[in-house]
């Protein structure tokens, strides 16, 4: 009896999730004696076409990680979905856009004028710029176009489930396989898997206190106290605003929470509630002296929307 | 066709909103652009509903509570200037004039005052224009 079929793949991302799969370590030959792999850019030799001789739906199971970025991770998007049963958003990228959705704050002419002539590091006299079909002596080379916007896997296709983080924990995705290769029940479509019902907060073995913010620090500039709450300490820690799963371990680390797990449940905009929660324990009620204090927040699309600026509320408000 | 820009007011329930009422019953013109919103508090408009109201069509939002010292609440309009500075923050990185976001005091007295801020966000709007170049119909909310 033929096994079911496994498919991973790799769109706009950095591959760290292909890596995070692999930390399962040995198990990693339960997965193989339970499926029969379909594709695996990363670690086997299946092609495009390859997926695309398949029925729709023979693929078990599709773990799909990395934004949409281009043209390609489109058609990937649109072909997987059609061979898989089921699909999964893995990862903060499939999940929300992740890093990649970050450059949704330029549209695709002003990404591809800063990177490929701006620069101060740019040394391009012929200035270059890649695009979709290049003119050369041997003929035409084609790559796939560059979207205008980076789009999470679920704003292009249907989704049947999301793991997120950035990336997401290996005994976390082993326990989601585990699951599926004994057959067990998975919650409703549409579900998370692989992650808490909290907050980051709730996991955290930092101690909290009353929190009165004065003055926000970055974190080369303090050596946090080991056992105090970070964002008592001034640095701003998304952990109020993030789902639980990961077990905290960067503010057990002493780095601050940056939120790869996404909104916790029941909360449409991550950033939005960071806002709301840090609005909340800054210590001042004069507006040039809150100014001030808010001015030590660096970045702060990159800080409360750091893994979901492209599928946020703000996608919708920008112009 | 002049463009008339849709802003939503959330109006704190014991001073500003008593301030539009006054308005109201006062006879004092203000522009017709403001859906009000009551709420018990600033301190309740959480960054979500303004971000939504931004992203159902609103060209601007309009935040009013009682004055500094005044909140029946005793620090809700604090919290609320606080997210506005930190909203116009994000705004900005995403490439909206922070203007279209606006806190004001306005008492329960002010009846005056409450059309003047109305009239004058109103005409800041207007001249900045709609927010989104072509309005499409916004889908049902899932949320």
């Amino acid at each position: 009896m033929s096994k079911p079929k496994l498919a991973i793949y790799w769109a706009a991302g950095c591959g760290g999730c292909d890596i995070a799969i692999l930390d399962i370590e040995a198990r990693i030959l339960d997965v193989a004696a339970a499926f029969d792999l379909a594709l695996w850019p990363c670690a086997a030799d299946f092609k495009r076409k390859d997926v695309a001789a398949l029925p729709d739906g023979d693929i078990a199971l599709c773990l799909f990680n990395g934004a949409i970025r281009t043209a390609e991770n489109v058609e990937m998007a649109r072909l997987l979905r059609a061979r898989s049963a089921t699909l999964v958003a893995f990862g903060a990228c499939a999940a929300a856009g992740g890093i990649p959705g970050l450059a949704n704050q330029f549209g695709r002419d002003e990404l591809l004028a800063r990177v490929y002539r701006e620069t101060p590091s740019t040394d391009n006299p012929a200035g270059t710029v890649p695009g979709p079909r290049t003119a050369v002596p041997e003929g035409t080379l084609e790559l796939p176009a560059l979207e205008e916007r980076v789009r999470a896997l679920g704003d292009v296709v249907a989704v049947d489930y999301t793991i997120p983080g950035c990336p997401p924990q290996p005994a976390r995705i082993w326990a989601v396989l585990e699951t599926i290769v004994r057959g067990g029940p998975l919650p409703p479509k549409g579900s998370v898997l692989g992650a808490g019902e909290k907050t980051c907060c709730e996991e955290c073995p930092r101690r909290r206190e009353e929190k009165r913010i004065r003055r926000f620090v970055r974190p080369h500039e303090i050596v946090p106290d080991p056992e105090r709450c970070l964002l008592d300490q001034g640095l701003v820690c998304l952990g109020p605003a993030t789902r639980s799963g990961c077990g905290a371990l960067c503010p057990a680390a002493g780095a601050p929470c940056r939120g790869c797990y996404g909104p916790p449940p029941g909360t449409r905009d991550q950033g939005a509630k960071m806002i709301s929660a840090l609005a909340s324990i800054v210590d001042s009620q004069d507006p040039a002296e809150v100014e001030a204090i808010l001015a030590g927040i660096a970045d702060p699309v990159g800080t409360f929307h750091r893994f979901g600026f492209a599928s946020s509320l703000v996608r919708g408000v920008r112009p | 066709m002049t463009f008339e820009p849709r802003i939503v007011g959330f109006l704190c329930n014991w001073c500003s909103y008593s301030g539009a009422d006054l308005a109201g019953v006062s006879r004092i013109p203000s522009a017709p652009n403001l859906r009000a919103i009551r709420v018990m508090c600033t301190g309740r408009v959480d960054p979500t509903f303004v971000l939504r109201a931004f992203e159902l069509g609103a060209d601007g939002v309009l935040i009013s509570g009682c004055h500094p010292g005044d909140c029946h609440y005793a620090e809700g309009n604090y919290k609320a200037m606080r997210r506005v500075a930190l909203l116009q923050a994000v705004l900005k990185g995403a490439g909206v004039d922070p203007a279209r976001l606006r806190i004001e005091w306005v008492s329960a007295s002010e009846g005056e005052k409450f059309a003047r801020v109305v009239n004058e966000f109103t005409a800041r709007v207007r001249a900045l224009g709609p927010l989104k170049a072509a309005a499409e119909p916004v889908a049902a909310a899932a949320d």
